[in-house]
């Protein structure tokens, strides 16, 4: 297990080391301007572009921009130069909105998904198993920033049945913090809700026919019974996995717009904002630690798993 | 008499009438663009981008401002003005809202359909190679798509979109500019290109096994006429069903860059641009948010359905499995589940 871990860990620096290269490499090398006067900003005086090419090294070679770029990332010292505020600093006020938002939408989307998918498999071909499949390619056919906005002025303004934005900590009042991220959670969950039921449900259709299965009716097993303990435990785990990759694209991706929407002032309306205005250190910052996040969080997943599932780790080795 | 793969497909689509359904609202939904100079010229009398903002227009005999004084927008009009401002304005600017709906579904198809080619053939040749020569050139492809698994495909849009949105991009002689359309189809067929060719090498890989393919090497084919007249054939109908399905991805994040500047740039517009800017005029005039939504919506709807269908026509068995790649994109041994 150690060595699994081992392997898994310098892997992942690895990884880590050839993303920072692509970030550097988008944000500085490829476009076609002066990368000093684009990290700038749009109001830039001649001083603070002379300044930012002496910090980041732009009149140096590559591999010193390189070095200093990532120096300034991981020192803290990244700034956004038309604001004047730290990067930093922003990202990590921003984090307890946006992993709300996203932890409470994923576990939405795992419930409901888990309970809609062993619903349809129970039942194949019947009323909830065509709901579903509807869900499913509607919630996968809709850009998530459109339906925030839709529940937004559906269901805070025209039926006032939420709170329209903000997000409160939740030190500060858990119940007012849950009410404030109903909507945003359910316009997350809601595009995933139907793809999770229906992969569960294909799992569970191949394995009602496994052999283990036939063993549990065998030995008299109610019929509830088999379901729960040896189908659905069974099918979990495709559906587990497909959740470690996704949860990093909901904090990069739908979380991103969807907390825009709603004014939860989280770390992707950071992202969005500086986008809008095209303030790059900003956005270099969050697309940086945000891919960071997902190949660290894999990692977990990898780990988690092989500690589940001893034949991960023994083919990984063998390998 | 016996048929072949392909009209054996054919005849499974046939009787799927949801498919086709999808098929029609997708092909009405292309009339509906391509026939935006005939409603502008015929029936609107205006173009996408021109501003009627003092002017009035006469409703069933009455004159009404093009745009409040408080800013509002004239609502539909449907065809109490002729035809004129059919959904009513855009907002202040008070240009006819069907005209840029029109308009702007022409760029949002093309930036699809144009950036799904290109992911579709970059994720071919790569595929191609990567699964042809093995050894390290699969090595060093195979590690370049999966370094693009650990970015959010959002994410490495907008960062792309946002650091080529000053200066545009110079590649040698090619330059293309800020504001041009190019660049968010480079950006979005770049984003989704691993997403398509890290399934299709596999299938390569294992193609790459059969008989016919020694056979053909037996007879002294080079590794081009390989690759191209025996592997290629052999993926047309892979190749196919994820076209679709990244033609519907690319209109998504072409929405979603566009909504967050840095997809479409103006004079130019596309649904998500649109989206944007209803947005701000969301509790007085929700129309401008949810019409150009819609359209996203039932085009990408159509998209994904046929999409599904053509798959299970070409291959019944692989339901499930390209659903998931298809919408997380990734290609796991954990998520093959069909």
């Amino acid at each position: 297990m150690a060595r699994f871990v081992l392997r898994r860990l310098a892997g992942m620096v690895l990884v880590l080391f050839a993303i920072s290269v692509i970030v550097f490499v988008i944000f500085n090398v490829i476009p076609n301007s002066d990368p000093a006067q684009r990290m700038a900003g749009k109001e830039a005086t001649p001083q603070l572009v002379a300044a930012i090419t002496e910090e980041w090294g732009f009149d140096e070679p590559l591999p010193v921009q390189y070095l200093k770029t990532m120096k300034l990332v991981f020192s803290g010292e990244l700034v956004s130069y038309s604001s004047g505020l730290d990067v930093d600093e922003q990202i990590l006020e921003g984090m307890p909105a946006t992993l709300s938002l996203a932890i409470g939408a994923a576990l939405i989307w795992m419930f409901f998904g888990i309970v809609f998918g062993y619903l349809s498999a129970v039942r194949a071909g019947g009323l909830t198993d065509r709901a579903l499949t509807i869900l499913a390619v509607i919630g996968i056919s809709m850009p998530v920033f459109w339906l925030a906005a839709i529940f937004l002025y559906y269901l805070t303004y025209k039926v006032e049945l939420f709170p329209a934005s903000g997000y409160v900590p939740l030190t500060e009042n858990p119940l007012d913090w849950a009410y404030h991220l109903v909507l945003p959670w359910v316009t997350v969950a809601i595009l995933y809700v139907g793809l999770y039921s229906r992969v569960l449900r294909s799992n569970m259709l191949d394995s009602m026919d496994a052999e283990h299965v036939r063993t549990a009716r065998a030995k008299g097993l109610g019929e509830r019974q088999v379901m729960r303990r040896h189908v659905l435990r069974n099918s979990l785990i495709p559906t587990v996995t497909l959740f470690g990759l996704d949860f990093g694209a909901a904090v990069g991706g739908s979380a991103l717009l969807t907390e825009t929407i709603f004014s939860l002032h989280g770390v992707g309306q950071y992202a969005i904002e500086s986008t809008l205005g095209l303030d790059l250190p900003p956005i270099m910052g969050v697309t940086l630690y945000a891919a960071f996040f997902i190949v660290f969080f894999n990692a977990l997943v990898d780990i988690a798993y092989a500690y589940l599932d001893p034949r991960i780790r023994l083919g990984s080795s063998a390998r | 008499m016996s048929r072949g793969p392909a009209s054996l497909a054919w005849r499974r689509l046939r009787g799927n009438h949801v498919a086709l359904a999808a098929a029609a609202v997708f092909i009405l939904i292309v009339a509906f663009v391509l026939a935006a100079p005939l409603w502008s010229s015929g029936v609107a009398d205006t173009g996408p981008n021109a501003t009627h903002t003092v002017e009035k227009v006469e409703v069933d005999g009455k004159q009404r401002e093009v745009v409040s004084p408080n800013g509002t927008p004239i609502g539909p009009l449907w065809f109490g003005a002729g035809g004129k401002f059919f959904l009513g304005a855009d907002g202040r600017l008070g240009r006819d809202e069907m005209v840029r709906l029109m308009y702007g579904g022409r760029t949002s198809l093309l930036i699809g359909i144009l950036a799904g080619l290109l992911a579709t053939v970059l994720a071919t040749v790569a595929a191609l190679l990567a699964g042809f020569y093995r050894g390290w050139v699969d090595a060093v492809i195979s590690r370049c798509l999966d370094l693009a698994w650990s970015f959010p495909v959002l994410l490495l849009g907008i960062a792309l979109g946002a650091a080529l949105a000053v200066g545009g991009l110079q590649v040698g002689p090619i330059e293309i500019s800020s504001g041009s359309i190019l660049l968010p189809i480079l950006i979005i067929g770049t984003v989704f290109t691993p997403y398509v060719a890290r399934p299709l090498r596999g299938e390569v890989l294992a193609l790459r096994e059969r008989e016919f393919v020694e056979a053909a090497t037996a007879q002294g084919a080079g590794p081009l006429r390989l690759m191209l007249s025996e592997l290629l054939p052999n993926l047309w109908s892979t190749i196919i069903v994820f076209f679709t399905l990244v033609v519907a991805n690319s209109m998504l994040l072409e929405a979603s860059l566009s909504f967050v500047g840095v997809g479409v740039q103006p004079p130019n517009s596309s649904w998500g641009a649109m989206i944007s800017s209803g947005f701000k005029l969301l509790y007085t005039t929700p129309l401008l948010t949810v019409l150009p939504g819609l359209m996203i919506l039932l085009t990408v709807l159509s998209l994904n359905i046929f999409g599904d269908a053509l798959r299970d026509a070409l291959d019944p068995r692989s339901r499930v499995r390209l659903e998931v790649e298809a919408h997380t994109g990734r290609y796991e041994p954990g998520s093959e589940v069909a």
